[in-house]
């Protein structure tokens, strides 16, 4: 391998007008490598990537690309001089071709006009060599993100990458569609580009990457060759704690398990999930397991009435119910945390207060108002319940943290005082403190005798708070889980037995 | 703690502040401003005169407020002015005496279109501006079709009343805008419905997930809006004593726009107060007397307004605010360089 | 296969041609290219206009001050004209370059500032009006040989269809027009900016630029469009063309480009102008219809599209 470095960052420092979100922080990528990016939320990873993509300017500290000292003013700079970037959530144009996207501010010209024809040889020979046969005349929306993540890698190599950022490339695609990403990129990095690669999933970073640097609060912690360093060294490094705090497993005994609350019977919707058994009785907590895309969050959706259910039946509460829309699910005595908290959960601009009793509010009908005081008492009363850090229930909810916006979503349905509360991804994006405080509330809910179906995707997570784990599978129950039998390596097991 | 309701007395300090200085400029150039006389059992003077010729744009702020909340905007209430004017006009006209029959048709006509852009908006999701577009484009027509292409004149003392009346000393339809005013204003703020259009426009899948029915909720703020436009129509009809299609509301759609976000709300939805809408439409008005007062030609009325909107656009810009403080920042530096 | 993308605008077409057909069968007279042509000279104006337009919306904005931008450029040019004698081909590129930099100066702010293209647009056109009345508040006539031999200029077609100088000029723009949005990168940067405006700034395209140049080109056709529109009328007034933005994108609907951007093609746009023409045209011919019910058929058409693009939008799966 290479070992002069095609990206070198030293010393940078960005100050934003409240924080400082990146100390003298250096970092250097070699030419032919895989290298992590690692830390908590908040650590300054996004800050840094932005920094080398030109979205932000560094406020101190150089940026060398081989050796040359360079200043991008915006992504298209960063991209002239040979860094792309591949976001998460795509960042294509759904409404044009394919081959416009990938060609899209340098299509080849005859004559002063763009070829189309040469514009849409040339991608799909481009997309060839990454083993996408497809139609590049189509509106990129009609393929699936996976393959989009594709394209945009194509992309961003083919305009002369010397050095390509993933920015958590995984979080959307299932297990095959890693397998090939991850083939790609080692095709890439024998062929001297250099990758960094940000993701949450630490079995992903010792599956690819050669190196590892990790932030931690807006600070360097180190850079590590990663076939050195521990999966424990590593959460140690990113929590600055010995150890995490994650491993702990404690399944829930339940005592009035014979006291059934919500009974699915072959809850199903067409060309989304196919029927589900499922009893959760009151006081426990049923963890949903499966890969992105299993039909954990269908499911969530399909009990809560979002989407109507096409087969099936659902008791709830010793009565059979058929919800239409949420509402008719939260008047029964249900509430949802979705999993998009940003786009589902929070009313961006309107106070914790308001956050926090709006379902209560919807529940009680909009003609009996709760007044201004009551309002005040149950969001103080939560938010030193659930230890929310803020100092006043007036400010925005945006401007809290992920963790203690999770927080918030939670109050608002403990205030709508439900009998079942169903959590989709509660902790995801959110800093590891935040994530052991929110299994810890979610033990202590069940508890006080409160129902919980919790989907996630963190295996250790589910180990720690069910009493009971379903396994879904391409939309299909596979299995259920009980007892001794509730540990990582079952719920492994299953999900990738076939 | 003082950051938060600071901020809130900001929202408030802007609108307030500019109307007071307004009044202030006319105060000082022409000192008979403020100087209100009570004369056969009303009041007269500068300054009820821009209660009342605001009136009708403050009616159409009022329901515009609301519907901006949602994230929408309705281009259509000028049609809608017109409309509701011509069927009132059209019972008149007709020999129908009954006064409630009379107004109820105004208003059933504002809530017809109300319902339409309704559904256009909360039930089939179409885009607020297009959808609201389609009324007024076409809104003109109905009302033509209605009076038959004609102007048509009128003579109903008890209509009449709406637009020339008075009412414990106030004009009549600034008592009707306060009226509204208190509707509204208790509908939305003594029960959660204010809440809602608040939610409603701040995050609409947030608000689904907590089981608000967006659609009741578009509809309903569309309807007051109409019904508001209703108002304000036949108020104009009847000042006029009589309904012209043609002109009736033309463009007050954009004045009351213009009042909302002079009143600091934005157009993305979320946080509204009618309070300061109503605030807006009168520092609308305020501004075309200024000018008259200053003694600049009513030509100029249209290139100032449109310099004051431009202005007040930009100071709530967060970009053109920080670009104002660093040149703050620049001539204090260079105050303290020659100390 | 057939792209469902291309659904309005064929929708659009055949439209079109319903429409021309039902008035040639009830009318004599309807069905001939002079008929034809009339649509295309009549609107020609407008036809400008739209197309400034349609670059506008495919960017996901709109531009509401492109009646004012009309009534303003005639005012201009009337003065200059006939209050200070300049000679029209003098005034055209000054009236010309004046009006792109008051489009550009939208565009700056609405991209500087981050201002909803709605709202800026919307000061400009007050800015254009009342611009206008303040340098006239009277109609003023134009009286210049150049207007007369413009008028005369043209040629007739069989059937004594008249190609004149608007014709002439709105086809030339239309035109250039389809290759500016379809064989240029900056068309593509058009269409980017309409399909995510993030996405596009990620991906290197410099947003601020195209905006300023979309609002710029779209300022350029409205001036152009209020010189042609002086072709007619021989003169400027301040209070002309109230409501044209609103026809402009009426017909940029009608003619199958999405509202929200991203989507649609500069020739739907020239049907679309016909269509709003063509009825008008059965109305002025059938002669017992009043004027009205171009507003309200208007109306209907455009509620048709929208209706017909939200189906083929929510159609699609995501």
């Amino acid at each position: 391998m290479n070992t002069t470095p095609v990206l070198q960052l030293k010393g940078i420092n960005k100050i934003f007008p409240s924080v400082h979100a990146l100390k003298d922080v250096d970092f250097s990528l070699r030419a032919g490598e895989i290298h992590a990016l690692l830390g908590e939320n908040g650590a300054g990873k996004s800050t840094l990537i932005k920094v080398m993509t030109g979205v932000y300017q560094r406020d101190g500290g150089d940026i060398l690309l081989e050796g040359n000292p360079i200043f991008p003013n915006n992504t298209g700079d960063a991209q002239d001089l040979g860094i792309s970037t591949v976001y998460q959530e795509v960042n294509l144009l759904p409404n044009l071709t394919v081959a416009q996207n990938i060609y899209l501010g340098r299509e080849p010209r005859r004559f002063g006009l763009i070829n189309w024809k040469k514009v849409n040889q040339d991608a799909a020979q481009l997309l060839k060599g990454y083993d996408l046969h497809i139609d590049v005349t189509l509106p990129l929306s009609h393929y699936s993100i996976a393959v989009q993540q594709l394209i945009a890698i194509a992309r961003g190599v083919d305009m002369s990458a010397k050095v390509l950022i993933l920015d958590e490339p995984t979080a959307s695609l299932d297990a095959d569609e890693v397998q090939s990403l991850f083939r790609i990129m080692r095709d890439l990095k024998a062929r001297g580009i250099g990758i960094v690669f940000v993701t949450h999933f630490l079995d992903q970073v010792y599956a690819v990457c050669d190196r590892i640097t990790i932030l931690r609060s807006a600070e360097l912690v180190g850079e590590f060759v990663a076939a050195n360093l521990s999966r424990t060294e590593l959460i140690g490094h990113m929590l600055g704690k010995e150890l995490a705090e994650l491993g702990e497993h404690k399944a829930q005994t339940n005592e009035n398990r014979d006291e059934a609350l919500l009974t699915l019977q072959g809850l199903g919707r067409n060309a989304t999930l196919s029927a589900v058994d499922l009893q959760v009785c009151k006081g426990e907590v049923v963890g949903l397991a499966g890969l992105l895309g299993s039909g954990r969050t269908e499911l969530c959706r399909l009990i809560f009435g979002v989407d109507k259910k096409h087969t099936g039946t659902v008791t709830f509460n010793g009565k059979a119910v058929n919800f239409s829309s949420p509402r008719d699910a939260i008047d029964a005595g249900m509430g949802l945390c979705p999993e998009d908290r940003k786009h589902d959960g929070i009313l961006g601009q309107l106070s914790i207060r308001e956050n926090m009793i709006l379902a209560r509010q919807i529940k009680q009908g909009w003609w009996k108002f709760i007044s201004r005081k009551e309002q005040e008492e149950i969001a103080n009363q939560y938010v030193k319940e659930l230890s929310i850090a803020t100092s006043d229930i007036e400010k925005p909810i945006e401007q809290l943290s992920g963790g203690n916006q999770q927080k918030v979503i939670l109050a608002r349905w403990l205030a709508a005082n439900p009998s079942l509360l169903i959590l989709d991804e509660p902790t995801r994006g959110i800093d590891i403190g935040a994530h052991a405080e929110i299994i810890r509330l979610i033990r202590k809910l069940c508890d006080q005798g409160l129902a919980l179906v919790v989907a996630s995707s963190e295996l250790e997570e589910l180990v720690a708070f069910s009493s009971k784990v379903i396994v879904l599978r391409d939309r299909n129950k596979v299995a259920e889980l009980e007892g001794n039998d509730i540990n990582p390596q079952r719920i492994m097991q299953a999900i990738a037995a076939s | 703690m003082n950051l938060t309701k600071n901020q809130n007395l900001r929202r408030y300090l802007w609108p307030c502040a500019g109307l007071l200085v307004l009044l202030i400029i006319n105060a000082i150039i022409a000192p008979e401003f403020f100087h209100i006389e009570f004369k056969d059992g009303r009041f007269y003077g500068s300054l009820i005169d821009v209660l009342n010729r605001a009136a009708p744009v403050a009616l159409l702020a009022i329901g515009m407020a609301l519907v901006i909340a949602t994230g929408g905007v309705d281009l259509s209430v000028g049609s809608i002015m017109a409309i509701a004017g011509a069927a009132s006009a059209y019972y008149i006209t007709k020999g129908v005496d009954n006064l409630a029959i009379i107004i109820g048709a105004g208003l059933l006509a504002g809530l017809i279109a109300g319902v339409i852009n309704g559904l256009l908006v909360g039930y089939m999701s179409i885009q607020p501006i297009v959808a609201t577009l389609i009324l007024m484009v076409a809104g003109r027509g109905i009302a033509q079709l209605m009076n038959e292409g004609q102007i048509v004149t009128f003579d109903h003392a008890g209509f009449s009343f709406l637009g020339t009346g008075d009412f414990l000393g106030l004009p009549f339809p600034v008592v009707l805008v306060i009226i509204t005013f208190i509707i509204v204003q208790l509908l939305t703020r003594r029960t959660a419905l204010g809440l809602y259009i608040e939610a409603v426009g701040a995050n609409p899948s947030a608000s689904h997930y907590m089981g608000l029915n967006a659609k009741a909720i578009k509809m309903s703020v569309y309807c007051v809006a109409g019904l508001c436009a209703a108002l304000a129509g036949m108020i104009a009809a009847a000042d006029i004593k009589g309904s012209d299609a043609n002109n009736a509301g033309l463009w007050l759609e954009l004045d009351a726009i213009l009042a909302v976000v002079i009143g600091g709300a934005s157009l993305m939805g979320g946080r509204f107060s009618i309070f300061l809408a109503v605030i807006g439409a009168l520092i609308i008005q305020t501004l075309t007397v200024t000018i008259i007062l200053s003694g600049i030609p009513p030509k100029f009325n249209l290139l100032i307004k449109a310099s004051a909107i431009i202005i007040v656009l930009l100071m709530q810009s967060p970009r053109f605010q920080q670009q104002l403080s660093q040149l703050n920042f620049w001539s204090k530096k260079k105050e303290s360089n020659r100390v | 296969m057939f792209n469902p993308k291309f659904i309005p605008l064929a929708v659009t077409c055949a439209l079109f041609f319903v429409l021309f057909g039902i008035g040639a069968i009830q009318f004599d007279g309807f069905g001939s290219s002079r008929v034809f042509f009339n649509l295309l000279s009549d609107n020609a104006f407008l036809i400008i206009a739209a197309v400034g337009m349609t670059f506008v919306i495919l960017s996901g904005g709109i531009d509401l001050s492109v009646g004012a931008v009309i009534a303003l450029t005639g005012v201009i040019c009337s003065v200059l004209i006939s209050k200070y004698q300049w000679h029209p081909l003098v005034v055209f590129p000054v009236v010309l370059i004046g009006g792109t930099a008051f489009g550009a100066i939208m565009g700056a702010i609405i991209h500087y500032y981050k201002m909803q293209p709605f709202i800026v647009t919307l000061a400009g056109m007050f800015f254009a009006r009342g611009l206008a009345s303040v340098i006239s508040e009277e109609s003023i006539p134009i009286e210049h040989e150049f207007y007369n031999q413009v008028a005369e200029f043209g040629f007739m077609l069989p059937g004594d269809a008249w190609i004149g100088t608007s014709t002439i000029i709105c086809l030339l723009v239309l035109f250039v027009a389809i290759i500016i949005a379809h064989y240029t990168r900056f068309g593509g940067r058009v269409y980017a900016v309409g399909g995510d405006a993030n996405s596009a700034a990620l991906m290197g395209i410099p947003l601020a630029q195209t905006t300023i140049r979309i609002y710029a080109i779209s300022a350029f056709l409205a001036t152009l469009a209020g010189i042609v529109y002086s072709f007619y009328t021989f003169s400027g007034y301040s209070l002309a063309a109230v409501g044209v933005e609103l026809d402009a994108i009426a017909a940029v609907v009608i003619g199958g480009t999405l509202l929200t951007g991203g989507y649609g093609y500069m020739f739907g746009t020239l049907m679309g102008v016909l269509i709003m023409g063509v009825v008008q045209t059965y109305i002025s011919f059938d002669g017992t219809l009043s004027s009205w019910w171009t507003k309200i058929v208007i109306g209907l058409l455009l509620f048709c599209f929208i209706a017909l693009q939200q189906l083929l939008v929510r159609g699609k799966p995501r």
